[in-house]
């Protein structure tokens, strides 16, 4: 096995830049996944069947198949119906999509693990539906969930990589357009995976912290 | 749709449902083993598996299927066949994520079971064999039957590398139709349907395997399920 630093040192100005993008995706898409897991979650307990049950379904679709093949569905198919967007635009509400189907899932049971006195204290005091939900309800339940919706921001990360399929330059996809135009494939592609581990590593640690912070 | 368009497709599927079996028997030995591991008496055994899940968790599974198919060749100077690299890759990655499965239901043993193993004087092993696994096995199921979905969803990044699964039939066929709103939608239910089927085989089997030890499979949505929604994940390296 031969191993180049100076390969190694090649690519770090691009690495820099893919990172950048990673993260950019990585922030912009969680904060997607956060705004419409709820919108789903809220939804789910609506009274009606009819708002539940397809919202149900889309979102046990969305969360069932591939995100790889929506990023495709979404990168050809919208062009299609006259709405273009850039790969980069795409891929982040992709991911974000694809999360919140998850999400909703955290959202939902961190609702109901608020103590059913809660509720009734709220309808003791004639608070309106919106104010419970606003002042009692989600305050405390979110508080719950917050160390749930970090583990999945971490595994976005872990698919962020994924946009390179959809020609954004994202940390792989950095590393393929370095590999292919030097033949150097060792050296790249295990700088960019010592970086996930360390990342996603690093990543856990503070959110170990911060789930002590708020859960005692 | 042509019927030699879908003869393509139908050979897609073929190829993910190859992917699939493979690599998750991989992922399932794997996930045992290194599971195991890690309530091994003996620190260097419980630190190499730690070690491990916390590569293969930390790293992307895309990432990794790209080192197995262009590090691997020129490092070990063996060539895989594409099915055996993407089947390493996704094995390898999954069964990280396995081996805490089978860790957490493993500690999750009421611990006086181990204890009567221990007065009767059985052998650790045997412990494992006779004691632990038949309890613990149950409880794997559902968070397992997640992890499998996530590895069928997993498949489809082979197609990045050129092998011909069912995601990469759906590219070829609108390469060919020029048109991308069908085959996509198509593909998208293939895959639905394969992971629906995929839910209900390991229900069967949740239920079966519950049975044998004298319990009701879960039912509803309970805490259990936010426990669930955590560990689903092909997600956070928190344990």
């Amino acid at each position: 096995m031969k191993w180049d630093w100076n390969a190694v040192s090649d690519f770090m100005p691009y690495f820099w830049d893919g990172l950048l993008v990673t993260l950019q995706a990585l922030v912009l898409g969680s904060l997607i996944s956060f705004a419409l897991g709820l919108v789903w979650a809220l939804l789910m307990r609506t009274p009606t069947r009819w708002v539940r049950w397809p919202v149900g379904v889309v979102t046990e679709f969305i969360r069932n198949t591939p995100l790889l093949v929506q990023l495709f569905f979404l990168f050809y198919v919208l062009p299609e119906w006259g709405l273009t967007f850039s790969a980069m635009t795409t891929g982040v509400f992709a991911i974000g999509l694809h999360y919140s189907t998850y999400t909703m899932q955290v959202y939902r049971a961190g609702i109901e693990a608020v103590p059913v006195g809660q509720w009734e204290a709220a309808t003791a005091l004639n608070l309106p539906i919106t104010r419970t939900w606003r002042m009692v309800i989600l305050p405390q339940a979110i508080r719950r969930v917050v160390p749930a919706l970090g583990n999945y921001v971490i595994s976005m990360l872990k698919d962020t990589p994924m946009l390179m399929a959809i020609t954004v330059l994202d940390m792989l996809g950095r590393a393929r357009l370095f590999s292919q135009e030097n033949f150097q494939f060792t050296e790249p592609l295990t700088v960019i995976g010592v970086a996930f581990i360390l990342i996603s590593y690093l990543a856990s640690l503070l959110l170990r912290a911060l789930e002590r912070r708020l859960v005692h | 749709m042509t019927s030699g368009l879908w003869e393509l497709v139908l050979k897609g599927i073929w190829t993910t449902v190859q992917l699939l079996v493979l690599s998750a028997l991989l992922a399932a030995a794997v996930s045992f083993v290194v599971g195991v591991a890690r309530t091994h008496r003996l620190w260097v055994v419980r630190f190499l598996a730690g070690l491990y899940t916390e590569v293969f968790r930390g790293t992307s599974a895309l990432v990794m299927i790209f080192w197995v198919f262009f590090v691997l060749p020129p490092a070990f100077g063996w060539q895989l066949v594409p099915l055996w690299a993407g089947t390493l890759a996704l094995g390898l990655t999954y069964g990280a994520y396995g081996s805490e499965i089978v860790r957490g239901a493993l500690s999750a043993v009421d611990p006086a079971q181990k204890e009567g193993g221990i007065a009767l004087s059985f052998t650790p092993w045997q412990r494992m064999r006779l004691i632990l696994l038949p309890q613990a096995v149950p409880e794997m199921i559902p968070p397992f039957s997640n992890l499998l979905v996530e590895l069928l969803k997993g498949t489809a990044l082979v197609s990045i590398m050129g092998m011909g699964d069912l995601a990469f039939s759906g590219n070829l066929v609108r390469l060919a139709l020029q048109e991308s709103a069908e085959i996509y939608t198509y593909i998208l239910l293939i895959y639905f349907v394969i992971a629906f089927l995929l839910t209900r085989v390991m229900r069967g089997l949740e239920k079966k395997l519950k049975a044998g030890v004298g319990k009701a499979p879960a039912r509803g949505v309970t805490a259990d399920e936010f426990k669930r929604a955590q560990t689903t994940g092909v997600g956070g390296a928190v344990s």
